[in-house]
């Protein structure tokens, strides 16, 4: 079981969190304008990101704020947690231990 | 006492004999012991067989890595345990113990007919002989086998004991209680920091309730030990915990431990947890897990008799037990004279000692000779005799030429072997740490941690005794939060000595006609890893599995590092290349009941119940599982079925009223300035044009442009709705509404309230429902001029603060009452006793399902699939045409996703009025059709309609609505059933009921 | 007009470590700081700052749930439409949200020596008074739970959970107390 930084909460086990996919993914403002193939990569194309993957996650079972982490998807290890609406930070370097 | 206990020493209590069993034969051991000792006390070697040539085995270790005493421990029919070490089953008075795999008696077993026939049965066997004729695998081949091999029989009865579960945090964790382990833990109290050490063990000492020769802070190791463990225990933040497995270790420090709180016991009182499980969530882990010795591989290595030469040390040292009258020593190691000359102090006859090595010059082999036992240099063993009992061995001397000297046969009845030290860093590895090889060890120690984790004493390798304790307060003290180096010091001495070792076979093994084992508990011989090298495999994976090297229940803790090696020999590669297999948790088998704890019966899941639920208990309702919902399926009267009580609440509810707990509906509560606006982006239907009192039936798709949800949303003020959701459907809507609110649509201002459990939520449907609600509400006009279809209003109700919405999801006139839950069983009751003179009939959810068929109302998830657009579903009415955007709109943009011959939502009658459809039935456009059949769509509800005297269903139809009148067939088991497709929509087509 | 329905409440188990508390007016606060500054002088709550902290004033208390999410209690004998009345004023104009959910959960009460044990028996968070100190308080699980827990005394705290997993909760406490509390 992980332990997440929520930023607003601190490190809580990962049983209060749901997972929300890829972050910085945006809705179009107006769907209507993309054509069928933008629209699908929207929708449907994730970057599957082998090391430091932005992504989504919700304390659901606790402050219930959506918010961003920055996860090395080789290691589980968390290397920033940010507040919706906050820009992606620089990844950090040296060990995350 | 037996002639093969000693007269004193050990930590077995000799004032307390215990009484046991094993294979119905009584015995009798000592308070301390384990039943392996206990049983070597007796003289008792002959365990059990083997896994699949059902030979003979015996005792080879003194502790968890046993590869081959696995005995089964009864307390009775449903307390059945098989499979255990029988170097950890502690004893206790009565113990009843049984072998393995073995008919009609260990003895005398018939199935050791596979040991002669083994040139039959090498690796690989099963792949390739019993490929012919297929159909004999299922009935015949593996019914056979499996009689045949295999370790113990599960209980068949359901486990009756209770088991416990925790979570806990601590600072640092201690892994092993050895030396190194309690020096970490001293360490790391020390420095304040709240501590947890467990061990596996019934005591903490790990090696050192072995050792005759330690001397640690100027006291033999025993007293020292006593000294740590009261030290720790009297510590307020340091918890100890004794027969305490870290089975696994998980992500962020997360340590799986199962303590086993009454296998110990004789009588557990009634009512104990048998185990419970620990999820320790530690800042710091320091793992102490020390080492394995390993055993040598030589032909006929596997005789009862046949052990470790440190399992012989700890049988005499701890329990008082001389596992023979007279050894031989195999050995690679200066370690292995220790035990020698312990047995030989101990009045034991060492009959000689053979040295793979070239030369045996440390202090150790001097001592022996200087005792009189001789000492064979070069030794290798050719093989071994005696039947269930080792009562000899052959070695003989290597030339340089590699080809044996001179052969010397000596009697014996135990044999000792000492290969050298395998670090025990399964732990490590689980955590995801990398190991590395180290040629000075001969084995792969911890290199680089993943986690916050250090390894100390003899598990990375540091086996002095003054090391390990050094390194243990080392690792403490850095794992303490305040990371200040450690006052502590402890001085320790020890005799032993850890020089040399031994991978692999043994010079001219595998010449020998008598069979090598590598891993006891499989049954893997140095040919059947000979065999898979020939077949082509390299890496240890690959080799693993065509073997099934390491792959029994001791996970190969003694004889993975030299099937590595001898498959690296084999194939001439280096071993770091030959790959390591990976280790995977548990360390030790761990008990199913321990990782379900308390989660059985009731406590499974939560079970749900509305406010009105013990009513309807009462009124003998029959409940169906909805989610973790208790929902009232039907009440049935004076013996019906429910195909008569539902046809009874059906025509009840049509011709007078029905009530109907409708409390697990999803309730949401939008309240803010946005509130509208993001309804209107997040639904289908248009909502800014809707009144305050008023209800819509609005739809939820995803983005993908799919239906999700559905529900009944009242405008309650303008700044404020009161949503409906589906039963099930609760929790997700709110998950995915939160998700716009928050991440797409920061800037508007609303807010998401779960109101599903504030309220309790009653409906009253039929004709004759404003009547009853006239005796039951007060404040508001009833009438449909102010409280039309579709329309909400706050009321009293019965005297309570609540809603009235009148909505049908019958197609009747109809309200749903809306009251705090605490008074959602007065209100019911009252209703009720109003409806008396009216006829009013409580109905459940099936009658609530067949009333919203024949209106052709879908229910997400059962007409809808997840592929199922809002026009598919006959729905498009409900579709704000001039909203520029909503969830799921663009999709529903895309041409597939108007093709005229996308399936519809329909009805179909069958033509012969009688015959009730399958749900899930396909739905073809031609009778008797042989498969591949052409098919156009599926039935998704199907019901016998009271009102209609018919049956009537659902259906999803390619191009549906433009087949109404066509007749499809429906494939069902008795043969096609002609059907007619009709408008979903099977009452009251102009809707003037729900008006009225 | 018959005469007003009967309130029930949840019947839950009592004993010398646990008892299910008495009725109470809850309401589910949710806006910005300005809100919330102008709600907190009509109802004791705390900063959004303070993260996982109760305010308490008498028999009433705020809860911080989230970042703009706030839970507020207080006896059964404040009525909810009097404490939603004199919130709405406080607050006025500003964007806010304010939801009765009285009945929509139950408070149990866990306390004494082994309060912080039987907690953890299935609730994953570090209960010990450094690390959960008093008026500490926060969504968390209990097994499969959803509840609020918050810490009330070093030997006591308060448990909040929707009504129909409030007998779920309470069975699991019990079977998890036969280890300690016999």
């Amino acid at each position: 079981m992980l332990l997440i930084p929520c930023p607003h909460c601190g490190e809580r086990p990962e049983i209060e969190f749901t997972y929300g996919g890829e972050a910085h993914l945006v809705r179009p403002a107006d769907p209507s304008t993309l054509d069928d193939a933008a629209w699908a990569d929207y929708l449907y194309m994730r970057s599957n990101t082998k090391g430091v993957h932005a992504e989504r996650w919700r304390h659901a079972r606790g402050c219930g704020r959506f918010f961003n982490a920055l996860r090395d998807t080789t290691t589980d290890q968390f290397l920033a947690s940010y507040r919706i609406g906050e820009p992606k930070p620089a990844i950090p370097t040296g060990d995350p231990r | 006492m037996s002639r093969w206990r000693t007269a004193a020493g050990g930590r077995v209590d000799r004032a307390h004999p215990l009484a046991f069993r094993f294979d119905g034969t009584r015995y009798e051991g000592l308070a301390g012991d384990t039943l392996a000792s206990a049983l070597l006390a007796n003289g008792v070697h002959l365990v059990g067989r083997s896994f699949k040539y059902h030979r003979p085995r015996g005792i080879v270790t003194a502790g968890a890595e046993e590869p081959s005493a696995l005995v089964t421990v009864r307390r009775d029919a449903a307390r059945v345990t098989p499979d255990l070490r029988a170097t950890q089953v502690e004893l206790y008075e009565g113990l009843e113990a049984q072998s393995l795999n073995r008919w009609p008696s260990l003895a005398r077993d018939v199935g050791r007919i596979n040991d002669w026939l083994s040139p039959l049965f090498p690796a690989g066997f099963y792949y390739k002989t019993f490929m012919w004729p297929k159909s004999a695998w299922k009935s015949l081949y593996e019914p056979v086998i499996r009689h045949a091999a295999g370790l113990g029989v599960a209980p068949s009865e359901p486990d009756p004991d209770r088991y416990a579960q925790c979570y806990a945090h601590c600072d640092v964790l201690v892994v092993g209680a050895g030396p190194a382990g309690l020096a970490a833990a001293l360490a790391a109290a020390d420095q304040g920091a709240r501590v947890m050490i467990c061990d596996e063990q019934n005591e903490f000492g790990g090696s050192l309730l072995a050792d005759r020769h330690a001397t640690i802070d100027g006291t033999d190791a025993a007293t020292w030990v006593g000294r740590a463990v009261a030290e720790l225990a009297a510590h307020p933040r340091v918890v100890c915990l004794p027969r305490t497995t870290a089975f696994g270790y998980f992500p962020h420090n997360l340590i799986g431990l199962a303590e086993r709180l009454t296998d110990h016991l004789a009588a557990p009182a009634p009512h104990a947890a048998r185990e419970r499980l620990w999820q320790v969530r530690a800042r710091s882990v320091v793992i102490a897990a020390g080492s394995v010795e390993r055993p040598l591989v030589f032909p006929g290595n596997d005789r009862p008799g046949v052990m470790l030469a440190g399992a012989a040390r700890t049988y005499l040292n701890r329990y008082g037990v001389r596992v023979g009258d007279r050894v031989v020593l195999v050995t690679a190691t200066d370690a292995g004279y220790e035990a020698a000359i312990d047995l030989r102090d101990a009045g034991v006859e060492v009959a000689g000692i053979a040295d793979l090595r070239p030369t045996a010059n440390g202090e150790w082999p001097a001592a022996a000779r200087a005792a009189g036992i001789e000492v064979s240099e070069s030794a290798t063993v050719l093989g071994t005799s005696g039947n269930l009992r080792v009562a000899g061995i052959t070695i003989a001397q290597t030339t340089a030429s590699g080809a044996g000297g001179a052969r010397r046969s000596l009697a014996c009845d135990a044999v000792l072997m000492s290969g050298g030290y395998t670090p025990s860093v399964h732990l490590f590895s689980q955590s995801r740490g990398k190991l590395r090889w180290s040629d000075a060890h001969q084995a792969f120690l911890p290199e680089r941690s993943a986690e916050r984790e250090r390894s100390a004493g003899a598990c990375r390798g540091v086996y002095d005794l003054a090391e390990a304790i050094a390194d243990g307060l080392q690792a403490g003290a850095d794992a303490a939060p305040s990371r200040t180096a450690s006052a502590r010091r402890i001085a320790a001495t020890s005799a032993r000595s850890t020089d040399g070792g031994h991978l692999g076979a043994v010079p001219l093994a595998s010449e020998a006609s008598q069979k090598s084992f590598v891993d006891w508990q499989h049954d893997v011989t140095i040919k059947d890893l000979a065999i898979a090298t020939r077949e082509g495999f390299r890496s240890i994976e690959h080799v693993k599995r065509f073997t099934t090297t390491g792959m029994a229940t001791d996970q190969g803790k003694t004889s993975n590092l030299n099937a590595l090696a001898i498959v690296a020999r084999a194939i001439d590669a280096p071993i770091p290349r030959v790959g390591l297999t990976t280790f995977r948790m548990p360390y030790t088998p761990t008990s199913f009941g321990t990782f379900a704890g308390p989660s059985r019966g009731d406590l499974f899941d939560p079970i749900r119940r509305t406010p009105i639920h013990e009513w309807a208990a009462a009124a003998g309702a029959v409940f169906e599982d909805v989610g973790m919902w208790k929902r009232a399926r039907y009440f049935p009267e004076h013996g019906e079925d429910m195909h008569a009580a539902v046809a009874r609440e059906c025509r009840a509810v049509r011709s007078a009223c029905g009530l109907f707990d409708a409390s697990t509906l999803g309730k949401i509560e939008i309240v803010g300035p946005g509130a509208a606006e993001f309804l209107e982006r997040l639904y289908v239907n248009s909502w800014a044009n809707l009144g305050v009192g008023r209800c819509r039936y609005g739809i939820l798709c995803r983005e993908d442009g799919f239906i999700t949800d559905d529900g009944v949303i009242a405008r309650l003020a303008a700044d404020r709705f009161h949503v409906t959701t589906t039963t099930g459907g609760a929790p997700r809507v709110l998950a995915m509404m939160e998700d716009y609110r928050q991440t797409e649509w920061p800037d508007l201002e609303v807010w998401l309230t779960s109101t599903t459990e504030q309220w309790a939520v009653i409906a009253v449907q039929g004709p004759k429902a404003r009547d009853v609600l006239r005796e039951c509400v007060e404040g508001i006009d009833l009438e449909s001029a102010a409280l039309p279809h579709m329309s909400v209003a706050a009321a009293r109700i019965c005297g309570v603060e609540g809603l009235v919405m009148r909505v049908s999801f019958t197609g009747e006139l109809g309200y749903e009452l809306n009251v705090p839950a605490d008074y959602g069983l007065g209100v019911w009751k009252a209703v009720h006793a109003a409806g008396a003179g009216h006829g009013i009939t409580c109905y459940g959810t099936e009658t609530m399902h067949v009333l919203r068929a024949e209106k052709g109302y879908i229910i997400v998830g059962q007409d809808t699939d997840g592929t199922v657009t809002p026009d598919d579903a006959g729905l498009s009415w409900a579709v704000g045409r001039k909203k520029p955007d909503f969830v799921g709109r663009r999709s529903l943009q895309r041409q597939s996703m108007q093709a005229p011959d996308r399936k519809q939502l329909v009805g179909l009658r069958p033509r012969d009025g009688r015959t009730l459809l399958d749900e899930g039935a396909q739905v073809a456009e031609q009778p008797n059709q042989r498969p591949p059949m052409r098919l156009v769509g599926h039935v998704t509800s199907s019901y016998q309609s009271a009102v209609l005297g018919a049956p009537i269903a659902l259906a999803m139809i390619a191009g549906g609505r433009a087949r109404l009148g066509q007749t499809l067939v429906v494939p069902m088991p008795g043969g096609d059933v002609a059907v007619e497709v009709v408008s979903p929509v099977f009452y009251d087509p102009k809707g003037e009921r729900i008006n009225a | 007009m018959r005469e007003t329905a009967v309130r029930n409440v949840p019947d839950l188990p009592a004993s010398d470590w646990m008892r299910p508390l008495p009725p109470a007016t809850r309401v589910a606060f949710q806006g910005g700081p300005a809100a919330r500054a102008a709600a907190a002088q009509a109802f004791p709550l705390p900063d959004a700052q303070a993260v996982c902290r109760a305010r308490r004033d008498g028999d009433r208390a705020g809860l911080w749930l989230g970042p703009d999410e706030c839970l507020l209690i207080a006896p059964a004998t404040t009525a909810a439409g009097a404490l939603l009345g004199a919130l709405r004023s406080a607050i006025g104009a500003t964007a806010h949200s304010l939801v009765d959910v009285s009945h929509r959960q139950v408070g149990i009460e866990v306390r004494g020596p082994h309060a912080e044990r039987l907690l953890n028996g299935a609730c994953p968070l570090d209960l010990s008074l450094d690390r959960f100190p008093v008026d500490m308080c926060t969504r968390t699980v209990f097994a499969k739970a959803e509840i609020v827990l918050w810490r009330t005394d070093e030997q006591q705290f308060r448990v909040e959970v929707w009504r129909s997993f409030a007998p779920y909760t309470a069975a699991l406490l019990q079977e998890i107390a036969r280890d300690y509390v016999g």
